[in-house]
């Protein structure tokens, strides 16, 4: 059976959320900035203002630096764009979202049921995972125009905030839906099935790893 | 003796063919693979990288956003000289490194480790990396006097482990790790698979890194260890890797691994060294050979593990009989 595939605006409404389904295509439309751990930290830790009107420039905060340079003349050359992994993001993602009202967290990876649960359920967001990781020219085509790239003198091409203007920008894929269940831990669940007669004829390793748990009596033979 | 100007603007074609090109054994490698695979998911991802590595071609931009961290391989033949020497290859490569960072262009992702500092041109200290190899003349070549500039960039945070262990462990031990590794990172698809993966066995805790990163990166897809004991293991590991049921994104499929080498190198008699490395779905390298008289041929194949770079002996064989 092959995924739904559906356009989806980036300040996206209650109703057009709560029709996707895990596992579905999607396509952006409309403004979406890229937010990582600079943007957050000068944002969340600094206080420095916000220099958008969130959300309703954008609700869609992209886990993202992409392959871009600022030309002599200011303008921008935007080449591939894809994402980087979100779960390092979990401890600055409740007060950004409170703080900007993001409805769509665009990323790698996922993150837990539990954050989903946790955070993105009381404010009504949902998380879309890039494509294989690797589909940065698919995207930069989805790119219309560069609108801005904020706080780059501050943070660094890689860490800005970049404006970016989306047309039909995709693939992107339903990885989490309004009620917290998760995509990557769906697909674990059914591989894990599998792993013992996989690991069958191995062994452990002789030697353990010290501080693979917390407990300091742990010993490593 | 090889002019330096021709080895900075060779370099920066080898960063733009690097970061644009999908080297042919991989995309043959990842086309056979996507007939294969039968997850919904996972082929739906499949199909999608095979249409990316065609709007990237199309549109000479970088294959992926995070374009990696360039590093480059200089192997140089025992008869080559270049203009400046060393020093002004290395600035060469350092430059070439800076102006395509700017010009294809890649993300600049390298960063002081502490300080963040960004110089927006992915040089900095230690950055790229430059490593290098030698190689006698082969037969029915009179002199070396070349140069191979390889590049390689390699994506940054997953995938790659490392790992002590004891000839006690033995080739289950060996698989132990493997598949930990495979499945520790093709969770949420952390490894952007399926990729190629390259197994380092033995040498120190650094070399074992070096060998491994080495099998990922400077060897094809389709190519076989030339000791037939380990390419029989490379096939072995392959059918394993993708027989956990994983796929693309770590959704359910039947596709993590396009090929796996593994390289080895002699360690202490205690101890069996393992490190597993993961190239990506973008397995971005390139590769020059630049001559004395000017002439540049380009390829994709680094052809690094010549029979001198796994040599045994204290001499070099064939000096050895010339000698006799």
């Amino acid at each position: 059976m092959k995924p739904r595939q559906i356009r989806l605006s980036t300040t996206p409404t209650d109703e057009a959320l709560a029709e996707l389904r895990l596992g579905d295509i999607v396509y952006l439309d409309g403004l979406m900035y890229t937010a990582r751990e600079g943007v957050y930290m000068r944002a969340l830790e600094d206080k420095a203002n916000i220099p958008m009107e969130l959300p309703s420039q954008s609700a869609a905060n992209f886990h993202c630096s992409p392959a871009a340079a600022i030309k002599s003349d200011g303008s921008f050359d935007l080449g591939a764009v894809t994402a980087t992994a979100s779960f390092r993001f979990a401890k600055w993602l409740p007060e950004w979202m409170a703080k900007t009202g993001a409805k769509l967290i665009v990323g790698k990876g996922g993150m837990t049921s539990k954050d989903y649960k946790k955070f993105f359920v009381p404010n009504g967001a949902i998380y879309l995972s890039t494509v294989g990781y690797g589909t940065g020219a698919l995207l930069g085509r989805g790119v219309e125009k560069v609108e801005a790239v904020h706080w780059n003198e501050e943070l660094g091409l890689a860490q800005a905030m970049w404006v970016l203007k989306c047309n039909n920008m995709g693939p992107f894929i339903v990885a989490s839906d309004l009620t917290g269940n998760c995509l990557f831990e769906r697909e674990n669940a059914k591989i894990a099935a599998n792993l013992d007669r996989v690991y069958e004829g191995t062994r452990p390793a002789t030697l353990k790893r010290y501080g693979e748990t917390d407990d300091r009596s742990d010993e490593l033979i | 003796m090889i002019s330096i100007d021709l080895i900075q603007s060779t370099a920066e074609v080898l960063m733009d063919k690097a970061a644009i090109e999908i080297p042919d054994d991989y995309l043959t490698g990842l086309k056979d693979a996507a007939s294969t695979e039968d997850g919904d998911l996972s082929s739906f991802v499949l199909q999608a990288m095979l249409d990316n590595y065609k709007a990237a071609k199309e549109d000479r931009r970088a294959m992926c956003g995070d374009t990696g961290c360039p590093r480059w391989y200089v192997k140089m033949g025992n008869d080559a000289t270049v203009e400046g020497g060393p020093v002004a290859l290395e600035s060469a490569l350092r430059q070439a490194t800076a102006n395509a960072t700017n010009g294809v262009p890649l993300r600049p992702n390298r960063v002081h480790p502490l300080w963040r500092t960004d110089h927006d041109n992915n040089v900095g200290i230690g950055a790229p990396e430059i490593e290098y190899g030698f190689e006698p003349a082969v037969a029915g070549e009179d002199k070396a006097d070349w140069i191979d500039l390889i590049t390689v960039h390699k994506g940054g945070l997953f995938g790659t482990d490392y790992r002590m262990l004891f000839p006690s462990d033995g080739i289950e031990g060996i698989k132990r790790f493997y598949l930990d590794s495979l499945v520790a990172f093709g969770k949420r698809g952390l490894a952007c698979q399926p990729a190629i993966i390259g197994i380092g066995l033995g040498g120190s805790k650094d070399t074992c890194m070096v060998l491994g990163k080495r099998a990922a990166c400077l060897r094809t897809v389709g190519n076989m260890n030339s000791d037939p004991r380990i390419a029989e293991l490379e096939a072995e590991f392959k059918e394993l890797g993708n027989s956990i049921g994983m796929g693309a994104m770590g959704f359910v499929g039947k596709n993590m691994v396009i090929d796996c080498n593994i390289e080895v190198g002699y360690c202490h008699t205690g101890g069996m060294q393992m490190s597993v490395h993961a190239f990506c779905l973008s397995s971005r390298r390139a590769v020059a050979r630049l001559y004395a008289d000017g002439r540049v041929e380009y390829r994709t194949d680094p052809d690094w593990f010549t029979p001198y770079q796994r040599r045994e002996t204290v001499l070099w064989e064939p000096m050895l009989e010339a000698a006799e």
